[in-house]
């Protein structure tokens, strides 16, 4: 072993209350680095995957992005050109040529499509009034381009097909109107039509705002009800591989002009939301760190100041300031590697507790799981460990470029 | 002819970086040969100390030149100073300064392990073989804190030692010592200079001990005195 570091563990051997103490800080900062950001990462992977799992990967709507040109300005520069008064063309809005999309993205490899119509209606039921997003689907379709059938937990999608009257509703929107297999509700739509249907169904996707808000009924019926014969309002697509989802939603709008929105531009705010989680995570876990850090210059300053008598015997001796620097740098070194190690042991620990818990998360919360899903990763570890090195590291610097620049006969005069 | 192993040339050291400037010591000149054993003396405050430390590179003259075994050891960088003092300088001081972590042993140790010549086992040997020339032989494994102040003391000299140095240099190295304690460790600087032809270096401001060196080399105010 080298002489520097044989002294190096001597003192911390010598000081040992702070060494433990140093240690334990740099433990805590990576342990809580390895928890809290594996249970953090865990939430979002988990969040994503449900997002990823329920919701439509691309969904062509029946609006466009920016307003149609007016015809003027096709033939005039719009700089010098204005018009006042312009009024919303009052159309039957919905995608034109429905069929032909479908059609035309059925045949694509990779893809499945499902034509859809979506809107709002009240749900009528004992008293009670709950609003809800009644999709139209095309059963046939809608099976292979979503998992509603997977998800039903009573009843199947057949039964839409059986029962032009049936809808099938979310598990917690059954539960707040008191619904069970078999109940006859009014529903009401913004045209005006009500008409009495009979629960064929109930789904729990597992997605809070999906299974608290969304009902399905046959397409026919839908538009029956919205007053809105033959149109179709938006049309969603299921990929195989859903990272080329925004390159679809591109290549769809580009080709047919509607708007059309892959999952990753509809969950934007979501993952914006999830960026300043994890500022907000990684800049407390980073202050832990920061924190052990100062505890580790503390006690290597200390150290320093006792022993000046050391430092100016062995500069005597022909001690280089390297080697004198290096006594104080290997302890912060040291302090930093057993603490990390046992970080990440003690961060194991953590996950393992934290996934065991037995916590239920249902109803007012974005997504409901048992158990906290938690995300492990080597990266997770070494992020932690290197973090933590890095800080015990440098704060162990500060102190021993001090001690080196020691002037031996400054300390000598002082002593005797 | 015997060898000039440490020579001054017109040394002055000024402590510029003060608010007044101090002149520690002024123009000083002397010759030390192998072999000789030299007390410097002289009041408090008459620059004893500050010369000791110039002769053993721990400071660098203002002007003036200190050749130590025939090198020049003007403008020689730190690390080679470091060098010069590992291979043939051994410090005693009035404060033992051991490591108090570390056993008589270790400590005598740390300069061989520095130098790197010697195998482990050969250092360990070559410890315990300086313990018990200096009378410690059952001292070895003991701390600092388990041992006297005269036992400290010479574990101190066996430390600068270690590297088998041309030149001991001594700082009160009885300062804290009783008459007893103190004539013990002028022996041995006797022994090393009679037995080993090694030069030693030592201050003192006792008049008695002083006398039992083979020159005298006296300071008033920073320069030879008569």
């Amino acid at each position: 072993m080298s002489m520097t570091l044989s002294i190096a563990l001597a003192y911390l051997r010598e000081r040992k209350r702070q060494s433990v103490l140093s240690i334990l800080g740099v433990m805590m900062g990576v342990a809580f680095f390895v928890g809290i950001s594996g249970l953090m990462q865990g939430m979002h992977t988990y969040f994503i995957e449900k997002l990823v799992d329920v919701a439509p990967h691309v969904k062509i709507l029946d609006e466009y992005r920016e307003p149609q040109i007016q015809p003027v300005f096709t033939f005039y520069n719009a700089d010098i050109t204005e018009l006042r008064g312009i009024k919303p063309k009052e159309e039957l809005r919905g995608i034109r040529q429905a069929e032909k999309i479908v059609a035309a993205l059925q045949i694509k490899a990779g893809i499945k499509v499902t034509p859809t119509l979506n809107g709002q209606v009240f749900l009528r039921y004992g008293g009670k009034d709950v609003s809800s997003t009644l999709v139209g689907i095309d059963p046939e379709t809608e099976r292979m381009a979503s998992n509603l059938e997977r998800d039903m937990v009573e009843g199947n999608l057949n039964n839409l097909l059986t029962n032009s009257s049936g809808i099938i509703v979310g598990k917690d929107l059954a539960n707040k109107l008191s619904l069970r297999m078999g109940a006859k509700l009014s529903v009401i739509s913004p045209a005006g039509i009500i008409k009495k249907m009979k629960v064929v169904g109930i789904f729990e996707s597992g997605l809070s705002a999906v299974d608290s808000g969304t009902s399905y009924a046959i397409l026919k019926k839908a538009q029956i009800l919205q007053e809105r014969e033959d149109v179709i309002n938006q049309i969603n697509i299921r990929m195989r591989n859903v990272d080329e989802a925004p390159e679809l939603a591109r290549e769809i709008e580009n080709q047919y002009g509607y708007r059309t929105e892959s999952w990753q531009e509809t969950f934007a705010n979501i993952f914006q939301f999830f960026v300043v989680q994890n500022a907000i995570m990684y800049s407390t876990v980073t202050a832990i760190l920061l924190v052990a850090g100062f505890g580790i210059y503390n006690t290597i300053s200390a150290s320093v100041n006792e022993k000046t008598h050391d430092i100016a015997i062995l500069k005597s001796m022909g001690f280089s300031q390297n080697d004198i620097s290096l006594i104080f740098l290997y302890q912060g070194v040291i302090v930093g590697l057993i603490g990390s190690v046992l970080g990440c042991l003690m961060g194991n620990l953590l996950l393992d507790v934290l996934a065991s818990v037995d916590i239920k998360m249902k109803g007012e919360t974005l997504v409901s799981f048992e158990g906290f899903p938690v995300y492990r990763s080597n990266w997770l570890y070494v992020a932690g460990s290197l973090m933590a090195f890095t800080s015990a590291s440098v704060s162990a610097y500060i102190p021993a470029r001090k001690a080196a620049s020691y002037n031996p006969v400054e300390i000598i005069r002082g002593a005797s | 002819m015997e060898k000039k192993i440490v020579e001054l040339k017109n040394v002055t050291r000024i402590l510029s970086e003060e608010v007044i400037p101090v002149t520690l010591v002024k123009d000083i000149s002397f010759s030390i040969k192998t072999g000789e054993f030299v007390a410097i003396t002289g009041p408090s405050g008459s620059g004893k100390s500050s010369l000791m430390y110039l002769i053993g590179l721990l400071d660098s003259p203002s002007e003036g030149r200190v050749f130590i075994d025939g090198i020049d050891t003007t403008n020689v960088s730190d690390a080679i100073l470091g060098k010069i003092r590992l291979e043939k300088i051994g410090f005693v001081f009035q404060f033992h300064f051991l490591l108090q972590e570390f056993s008589a042993l270790e400590n005598i140790m740390l300069p061989m392990r520095k130098l790197a010549q010697l195998k482990p086992k050969e250092m360990h040997e070559r410890a315990e073989m300086l313990l018990e020339n200096f009378g410690l032989k059952n001292a070895g494994y003991k701390k600092p804190g388990q041992l006297s102040g005269g036992e400290r003391q010479r574990v101190a000299i066996a430390r600068a030692m270690a590297n088998d140095p041309l030149i001991i240099l001594a700082d009160e190295p009885s300062g804290n010592l009783d008459t007893k304690n103190a004539d013990i460790v002028f022996k041995l600087f006797e022994k090393l200079v009679g037995e080993q032809n090694k030069t030693v270096i030592t201050v003192t401001h006792d008049n008695a001990l002083a006398a039992r060196a083979h020159r005298q080399i006296h300071l008033v105010d920073g320069k030879l005195g008569a």
